[in-house]
Parts: structure tokens; C-alpha cells; sequence
């Protein structure tokens, strides 16, 4: 339970640095919001009434927490080009991107510690050789390739899903669904060939130590040494690696989206970077940081039920 | 004499390895990649940027992989684009692995309060996703292919420091190192003229896994429209155009991606065929 | 010695080969011998002598399709080397166990010591309740030598001395009473202390149990102390056999002697 805490507080700890980062990053860079949104021909009044009205004549330090007081309550700032709420610019458009990660995620899940078990568990055979050339390749193929090819394959010739067709989950679930499923599959391939990957060397390893020795002396078949002992040994490496998955599928899913037409956080903040809408872009990232940390430490605590010599420090 | 010698050599190396075959595929198909890239260098069929009104043409003696929308010669853009990929990879792989190798090596050797500091800033970034990091400091400096390179760059920096100060960690107590320091050797040589060769066996696969994220990154950026600007080619930005008009002429999109897959499986597949040699499943 | 004279086990002409290389390397030459009821058997011989190979082929524990296995080991009636997996798998762990040099690496990490302690009774005697084995297992652990077994019961391995966790394995290879114990260098990895303590409770459990062990081991004294008979062994063929005391009292090969000279004496 301390442990609990002590690992809350962390994370804590490391919001507040990353969003300070940020948030000083963005300012040092992003000059003058009040010449931005005025354009350089305002005059100098004007600019400091704009200022005045932004808060931006109060230090750093006092911007800074009343920018994050607004991030914890919901109040992410107003757009330079937009004039409006970021809030009201991103609210429908997280869901759907973090969605389609988690979605991703779970088809890693689903296809990747299968194979990885089955190839671990089979290795040297033939199914296992030729899946592993099989990883190999699938995990040159980035994501936006990929997807082009699924949303041909599966779109236009077996004619499963309109390319570009996306529904709103609030008009139709199972369309939603029908249609995510291909994006979040692009995602989803090179990862869980690597899941693969890793588990198989993993279980290789685990099955070199002594313990397994000492399970198959015991009477164990094949499948009790893997299932009973092995799996849960090889497991952590991989528990590691999809905590971090998860993450990179965020990213993965901002650029996929492009792919498949579905309106995410991607338009917005690509849309937002190229206009320097900095408000936009660092709550957008604030965002992601946010999920990123909480995955960090939720992959934590759960290697720590999973691995008693975690506890011992 | 001398070339026969480091032939015969080399293909016994090759056949000692752990995987020869994974290997010599790897080489191969690096060597059909560079060979396109070599060659773009000294002669390409058109120019990359080149308009003609020979539109979204299919694959034909004359272009190779067809035209794009705008009548520009794909094969020429490839070729372009992936010498461009190539370039940021490895400028990317330069500064990432060279900033990486210094701060692991010092925190690692140095310990203490500094390394302490400097390993959480490094452990929170590698956290973060290479693309995301790469765009958030896009966002900071703004795009073009000279500063996507610096992003990747410095994105990929952690996750060098981490290794290289683990292998430091490990390596500091050896016997060797103390008896170089017995020998009154100073500790920036031993940390880069002792140590450093005995974690080259670790660094080389990491060099190829970040060198083949290092594409994959650049490729995802520039399909995002980050990175080298229109009308120059970028093999992502060039699916990304392609995307539209993929229907009528799949190579535009075909050609740009089997490349990028090509050069990443080239690689990947060579660092598979020496993975078990040096050794390098982490600890 | 009131042993009954009854055969358990019988190597008859072992013979191991590895084919990784391209001449095959023969690292057990047709061995012999015979385990009786109730026996500690010692077989010495330097590193590479083919004593593990032999204790891992009686255990069967070596890869069959890796490395060429000739000769037969009967047990019960059956030929071991060639019985179907599933005759062999019903004979480990409930009649024929194994102990191991590591008792550091041997535990499983992530289990805890009662669920690898009751590991072969849930495997071997499935009638047994949940219960039956839980009291089973405190009362093999006290039974060799653990105290305060409820609370170890709960505990993992990384949280248990080097002699404790040999302690565990032992309990956990005779829990099923096995009729065989093959103990590979149990001592090896111990401290001295910790070594004769080890050695105290093989005994015990040889008699208390009427188990037979199968003791490998370089430790020339260790053997002299505890078992019965005593085979050495030498580039994979046995030099020499016999009753302990007449083999360490008038050893006849020349490399006995040599091994039995280069035992440190201790001037009482």
C-alpha cells in the first residue's frame, strides 16, 4: 500500500515537471500570442489590452498554475486562430483517438501473446520458422502503408468497409465498430509481431533456467512447464514492453487516422502546429502525457503484483 | 590477393553466424536499396520535381513506377525520397546515438546526484513515443527536413543514454577498469578509450534498431506533411499524396512503401541474423 | 545393514552421445550399475566424468531428439529411455525425483514455496484434496528441517537463504515419497556449515522414508560420510565400484587413488 502512494506521488511528481516543461517550452517559443492573433500591424494599445485580457502580463510562475488549475478543471485556454475554447476544439475528438489505441491495443493483445506462445512453444518447427519471417516483414510495414493496403483489400475488393466511411459511434455502435476495426488492425500488425517476437525469445530464455528444469522433473508435461511456470516468467519483459506499446499506439493512431479519414486529435493538432495555435497544440500534448504517465505507472504496480522480488527494495 | 582474402573471410563470418540466412537476405536487400539510392545520386530518369503532362500513368518502360497526379516520375521521386529518408535516419542515428552514448556513458560512470537528475528527465522522455516527442518539438521549432532530423534526433536520445549507462553500471567494476585507474589512466579515458569498446556489442544492435525507427519516424512524420516540404520528395509524403489517387495508379502509393519496407526488413533482418551473436538480449 | 537386497534401478550399458560436432562426442561409455531399496549410492569423478549426464538420463531429463541415448534404464519393469513421455512423466516427481546443484535458480522466482512444494502432488495424486495437500506439505516441511512452516508456506523463494531453499527442494522432490532421489552436487553451491547440514538431512530422509539416493558428487569426503556404495566414474566409463569403505580403503585403480590422495586430511 505505501508502495501505492509512494509510486502515486511519483507520478505526480512527474506531471507536474512534464507540464511545467512544456508549458515554459511553449512560452519561450511561441513569443508574443497577443502580435499572433493581431497580426504585426496592431497597434501597440490594442496589443497590450490583448495582453492585459489574456493574463499574459502576470510572471511565468502565476500563468503557469492558472493555466494547470484550468487544465484540471477542464479549462484548457482559448485558440489563437480559432478563437475558441480549446476544450470545445477537442472534446469530441479525444475519445475517438484514444479509443482507437486501446482498440489497437487489445487486437496486440488478442494476436500477440497467442503467437508469441504458440511460436515459444513450437520453435524450430516449421510454423514457427515461417511465422517468424513473417514478423520480420510485418514489422517493416509502417502503420499508413499498411492500412492503405487494408482499407484496399478489405474496402475495395472484398468490399467489407467503405474506405472513408467512418460513423460516429453516436449514430451507429456497431458501425463504429464495423469501421474501426480495419484502422485499429494497421495499428495493431507491427506491434503485435513484435508482442510475438518477444514473448517467443522470452519463453526461449525462461526455458534455458534452471526452474524449468526442475518443473519437468517434477512430472510436468510440455504445456504445464509453459503454462504453469514458464508464461508468467517470460510475461514480464512483455508486460514491460506493452505498457510502452500502448503509448507509441497513441502516436501510431494520430497518424492512421489520416489513413482512414477519422476525425481524431490528428487533424487538430497537426492542424494546430503548422498555425502555432499553441494553446491547441500543448493541451493536446498535455493530453497524451497525461495517458502516457498513467499507463507508466498502472504497468508498474501491475509488475509489481506480478514479480514478489519487485518488493523487496 | 588481398580482396579474395577479406571475401573468403567475410562469408565464413556470415556462416557463423547465428542465422546466416536472416543475414545474407538482410544484405541483399540493403544492397538493392542502396544500389537505387547510389545511383539517384548520379543519374536519375527525370528530375524529382519535374512536371510533364503525362499524367497518373501507369508502370511503363518509361516510368518505371508511373506518374503521380502532377505527372511527376515516381521511380525519380523514389529514388530521391528514399536518399532523403536515408539522410535523416542517419543523421538522426548521429545525434541521437552520439548525445545518448555521452550522457549514458558520463551518468553511468560519474553516478550521483547528476545522473540521478539527468536519468528521470531521460526515463519520463522515453516514455514518451519517438513520433509524438519528434512532434512536439516540430511544434517547438517548426518543420523542414533539416529539423525533423534534429527532432528525431534528439528524441531518440534517451533511449541510448539508458543503455549505454546500464552497460557503464556494469562495466565500471570490472577488473580491467580497475586496473587501468591503477595504472593512473584518467577517467575520461578510461571511460571512452577502455570502456567504450566493450559496449559496442550492444550499441551495434541498438544502432539498428533505432536506425530502422529512425525511418519508420521519418516516414510517419513526412506522411503527416512534417519534414521535407512539397514539392521536394519524401517517401511518406509521397504515400500521402498517392493516398488519393491510389485507386488509378496504386503504384504511386506501392512504390514509396515497399521501399520504406524494404529498408527497414534489410536492416531488421541483418541485426536478427547477429542478434544471439553479440549477445545482446538485454541482461 | 538389514537393507533388503531388492534391484529398484539398473543401468545396463548407458551410453550418451552428443552429435553437435561433426565427430559425435561420447560422454557416458556404457555405464552399469545397479540402485538397491534403500541405498545411497555415490557416483564421483571430475567435471566431465558423465556423472550429471547419467543422474539427468535417469531422471529423463535430457533432450531425447538432441543427443543419442543407448542402453536401457529399467525402473519398475520399464525401460526408461524408451517408455512413451507419459509412462516416464507418471514416474517423475512421485517416484523418481531430482535435486539440483542451484537451489538459488531451481525455485520458480514467481511461485510461491508451498504451491512448489504440493507442485508433484497436484500433478501425481489429483484425488488429493486441497486440504490433504496443504497439511501434507507443512508437514514435509517441518520434516526437513523448516521452521515455522505456515509462514515460509506463504513466502517466495528470493526470501530464503541458499540452505533453505535446498531445504525446499528436497521436501518438494520427496513430498510424493519417491522411491528414487537423485541429489546432482546438492552441496555444492552451499557454505560448509550449510553442507553438512544438507548432508545430515539426505540421510535422515533415506531412512525415514526408505528412499534411495543417488548421490553425485566431486566432494570425495561428502561421498565417504554418506553413501553405501560408491562408483567413480572417468571420462564417461566407470573405473571403479563398490562398497565405500573398501573402495576408500583399498582403492585398485590409480585414479582413484589420486582422487582419494587429494582430499584435504584433517588432523584431529
Amino acid at each position: 500500500m505505501r508502495y501505492v502512494f509512494k509510486k502515486c506521488g511519483t507520478m505526480l511528481l512527474t506531471l507536474i515537471v512534464v507540464s511545467l516543461c512544456l508549458f515554459i517550452a511553449f512560452w519561450l517559443i511561441s513569443g508574443d500570442p497577443a502580435t499572433h492573433i493581431l497580426g504585426t500591424g496592431a497597434t501597440p494599445e490594442r496589443l497590450q489590452a490583448l495582453r492585459e485580457e489574456l493574463g499574459l502580463n502576470a510572471p511565468l510562475f502565476v500563468r503557469y498554475f492558472r493555466w494547470l488549475k484550468g487544465f484540471l478543471t477542464g479549462d484548457l485556454g482559448t485558440s489563437y486562430v480559432y478563437s475558441l475554447p480549446v476544450r470545445d476544439l477537442l472534446a469530441s475528438k479525444i475519445p475517438v483517438t484514444f479509443f482507437l489505441a486501446v482498440f489497437s491495443f487489445v487486437l496486440v493483445c488478442l494476436i500477440g501473446i497467442p503467437l508469441g506462445l504458440y511460436t515459444g512453444r513450437h520453435a524450430g518447427g516449421r510454423a514457427d520458422k515461417i511465422i517468424m519471417v513473417c514478423n520480420q516483414v510485418i514489422m517493416s510495414i509502417p502503420p499508413f502503408f499498411s492500412g492503405i493496403l487494408i482499407s484496399w483489400v478489405f474496402g475495395m475488393i472484398l468490399h467489407l468497409f467503405a474506405p472513408g466511411g467512418y460513423v460516429p459511434f453516436s449514430k451507429s455502435a456497431p458501425a463504429f465498430f464495423s469501421y474501426m476495426i480495419f484502422p485499429a488492425i494497421a495499428i495493431a500488425l507491427p506491434r503485435a509481431a513484435m508482442t510475438a517476437k518477444l514473448l517467443r525469445g522470452s519463453i526461449l530464455e525462461e526455458a534455458g533456467k534452471d526452474y524449468t528444469r526442475t518443473a519437468y522433473s517434477r512430472g510436468n508435461t510440455v504445456n504445464g512447464v509453459l503454462f504453469h511456470h514458464v508464461f508468467k516468467n517470460a510475461f514480464l519483459p512483455v508486460l514491460t514492453f506493452l505498457g510502452m506499446s500502448l503509448a507509441n499506439m497513441l502516436a501510431g493512431s494520430l497518424v492512421v487516422e489520416r489513413v482512414f479519414n477519422i476525425p481524431g486529435m490528428s487533424n487538430t493538432l497537426l492542424t494546430s502546429i503548422g498555425n502555432r495555435d499553441y494553446p491547441v497544440v500543448l493541451a493536446a500534448v498535455m493530453w497524451i502525457a497525461f495517458v502516457i504517465i498513467v499507463i507508466n505507472l498502472a504497468v508498474d504496480l501491475l509488475y509489481r503484483v506480478l514479480d514478489p522480488r519487485t518488493a523487496q527494495e | 590477393m588481398e580482396k579474395t582474402s577479406f571475401r573468403q573471410r567475410f562469408k565464413t563470418y556470415v556462416s557463423h553466424l547465428p542465422h546466416p540466412g536472416y543475414f545474407r537476405a538482410g544484405l541483399v536487400i540493403t544492397a538493392i536499396v542502396l544500389f537505387v539510392i547510389i545511383v539517384g545520386i548520379f543519374y536519375m530518369p527525370y528530375g524529382p520535381t519535374e512536371l510533364s503532362p503525362d499524367r497518373l500513368q501507369d508502370p511503363s518502360l518509361l516510368h518505371l513506377m508511373g506518374t503521380d497526379k502532377m505527372g511527376r516520375d515516381v521511380f525519380s521521386r523514389v529514388m530521391y525520397g528514399s536518399r532523403v529518408t536515408l539522410l535523416v535516419a542517419m543523421g538522426t542515428m548521429i545525434i541521437g546515438a552520439g548525445c545518448g552514448i555521452l550522457i549514458g556513458a558520463l551518468t553511468g560512470f560519474y553516478g550521483g546526484a547528476l545522473d540521478e537528475v539527468v536519468m528521470r528527465i531521460m526515463d519520463a522522455l522515453f516514455a514518451f513515443p519517438n513520433v509524438l516527442l519528434a512532434l512536439v518539438l516540430v511544434s517547438l521549432f517548426g518543420s523542414g527536413t533539416f529539423r525533423v532530423m534534429w527532432a528525431l534526433g534528439i528524441a531518440f536520445i534517451p533511449s541510448f543514454a539508458r543503455v549505454v549507462r546500464s552497460e557503464y553500471i556494469r562495466c565500471k567494476h570490472m577488473d580491467y577498469v580497475k586496473n587501468a585507474r591503477l595504472q593512473g589512466v584518467g577517467n575520461l579515458r578510461v571511460i571512452f578509450v577502455h570502456i567504450l569498446p566493450n559496449v559496442k556489442g550492444v550499441l551495434l544492435s541498438n544502432l539498428l534498431i533505432g536506425f530502422n525507427n529512425a525511418v519508420l519516424a521519418e516516414a510517419g512524420l513526412s506522411f503527416l506533411g512534417i519534414g521535407s516540404q512539397p514539392p521536394y520528395a519524401s517517401l511518406g509524403q509521397m504515400i500521402a499524396e498517392g493516398q488519393e489517387v491510389f485507386f488509378r495508379v496504386p503504384s504511386c502509393v506501392l512504390g514509396p512503401g515497399i521501399v520504406i519496407v524494404l529498408m527497414v526488413l534489410g536492416f531488421s533482418l541483418m541485426g536478427e541474423g547477429i542478434r544471439t551473436a553479440s549477445g545482446t538480449l538485454e541482461e | 545393514m538389514d537393507r533388503k537386497e531388492e534391484v529398484i534401478l539398473e543401468v545396463n550399458h548407458l551410453t550418451i552421445e552428443f552429435h553437435d560436432h561433426d565427430t559425435p562426442e561420447r560422454v557416458v561409455d556404457d555405464v552399469n550399475f545397479v540402485l538397491h531399496k534403500q541405498e545411497i549410492l555415490g557416483i564421483v569423478g571430475e567435471s566431465g566424468s558423465g556423472k550429471s549426464m547419467s543422474a539427468l538420463a535417469i531422471a529423463g531429463l535430457l533432450k531425447r531428439h538432441a543427443l543419442s541415448l543407448s542402453g536401457e534404464i529399467l525402473f519398475d519393469g520399464t525401460d526408461l529411455l524408451t517408455c512413451d513421455r507419459e509412462r516416464l512423466r507418471s514416474y517423475q516427481g512421485d517416484e523418481i525425483s531430482m535435486i539440483f546443484q542451484e537451489p538459488m535458480t531451481s525455485l520458480n522466482p514467481l511461485q510461491r514455496i508451498g504451491h512448489q512444494m504440493e507442485e508433484c502432488l497436484r500433478i501425481h495424486h489429483k484425488e488429493m484434496t486441497k486440504k490433504e495437500r496443504y497439511d501434507r506439505a507443512i508437514r514435509t516441511m517441518t520434516a526437513v528441517g523448516l521452521d515455522d512452516a505456515e509462514k515460509l508456506y506463504r513466502m517466495y523463494p528470493h526470501e530464503l537463504s541458499g540452505g533453505m531453499r535446498q531445504r525446499v527442494m528436497i521436501g518438494a522432490a520427496t513430498i510424493a515419497r519417491p522411491k528414487i532421489l537423485i541429489a546432482d552436487e546438492p552441496t555444492t553451491a552451499l557454505d560448509v556449515t550449510i553442507q553438512a547440514q544438507i548432508i545430515a538431512l539426505l540421510r535422515k530422509v533415506n531412512v525415514k522414508r526408505e528412499t534411495a539416493i543417488l548421490f553425485i558428487s566431486h566432494d570425495l569426503s561428502l561421498v565417504r560420510q554418506l553413501c553405501h556404495k560408491v562408483i567413480v566414474m572417468q571420462k564417461g566409463r566407470i573405473v571403479e565400484s563398490g562398497i565405500t569403505e573398501e573402495v576408500f580403503e583399498h582403492p585398485e585403480q590409480p585414479y582413484t587413488q589420486a582422487l582419494i590422495e587429494a582430499i584435504p586430511k584433517v588432523e584431529l
